[in-house]
């Protein structure tokens, strides 16, 4: 479905594990227009970071490389967050997606995927190996100011 | 980020401050697994309330403490639980495995 966008930005770092932090500072810094709830915040601040870190431990094994997250305002007080990066890719998108499947350590839990889909309205997974991986989540914010 | 140990016989509280996130929980993983091995506690309770941010990083924590409680056959409690980190913890079902109070 299009949906007319209203305003954007796009931030690009180094997939280094201190930028996780400056990610959802940032979404968060973005969201704030839309005057959310604490819960609200909080709940796109866990969903960037959980996105964010799924390519920092898993995008770019060997070395750093650039994630890009983009934000968009859309109509109907509708956030989109795209995370994006150009790295080795998630072979198999549907186990990925699957309640505590992980190849991480035992530092991971395996429910980045399944936290992103409950805290955000929408969560579209593409992945290619070899080219990267691109994660796309929205959240439709309430309207708190009389209609 | 920190955590912060008190004793009272054998049950030991850690109070853990700042973001549990990937780049945080990594250090304290460490920490936690270290109190433990150390001072080998029959109760752990895991005082959440400075927590400030907590993801999925935060669950990989508590099962890792538990896990590691359990093989020294003492328990894990995590108490003083802000919104989010609740929130976080809820949607994971990690209630099942862990008290949460």
């Amino acid at each position: 479905m299009q949906h007319i966008v209203l305003d954007e930005a796009e931030v690009s770092f180094p997939s280094r594990s201190a930028n996780e932090g400056f990610a959802r500072a940032a979404a968060a810094c973005f969201a704030a227009r839309l005057d959310p709830t604490l819960e609200e915040l909080a709940d796109i601040r866990t969903a960037v970071s959980e996105a964010v870190t799924n390519a920092v431990v898993h995008a770019y094994p060997d070395k750093i490389g650039k994630i890009t997250m983009r934000l968009r305002l859309l109509e109907d007080s509708v956030l989109e967050i795209t995370v994006r990066d150009k790295g080795v890719g998630i072979p198999d998108v549907k186990k990925a997606r699957e309640p505590l499947f992980t190849t991480g350590s035992e530092e991971r839990s395996g429910m980045g995927f399944t936290i992103m889909e409950s805290f955000m309205d929408s969560l579209q997974v593409r992945s290619a190996v070899g080219k990267g991986t691109t994660i796309t989540m929205r959240r439709r914010l309430a309207r708190r100011t009389a209609q | 980020m920190s955590v912060t140990v008190t004793s009272r016989g054998s049950c030991l509280t850690a109070a853990l401050s700042g973001d549990i996130d990937h780049h945080g929980a990594r250090t304290m993983m460490r920490e936690l697994e270290e109190i433990i091995s150390e001072e080998l506690p029959r109760r752990l309770e895991l005082d959440l309330s400075d927590v400030s941010f907590m993801d999925s990083s935060g669950i990989a924590l508590l099962l890792m403490a538990k896990r590691q409680m359990e093989h020294a056959g003492g328990t894990l409690r995590a108490t003083h639980i802000p919104a989010q980190a609740r929130r976080v913890l809820d949607a994971a079902g990690v209630g099942r495995l862990v008290p949460l109070e």
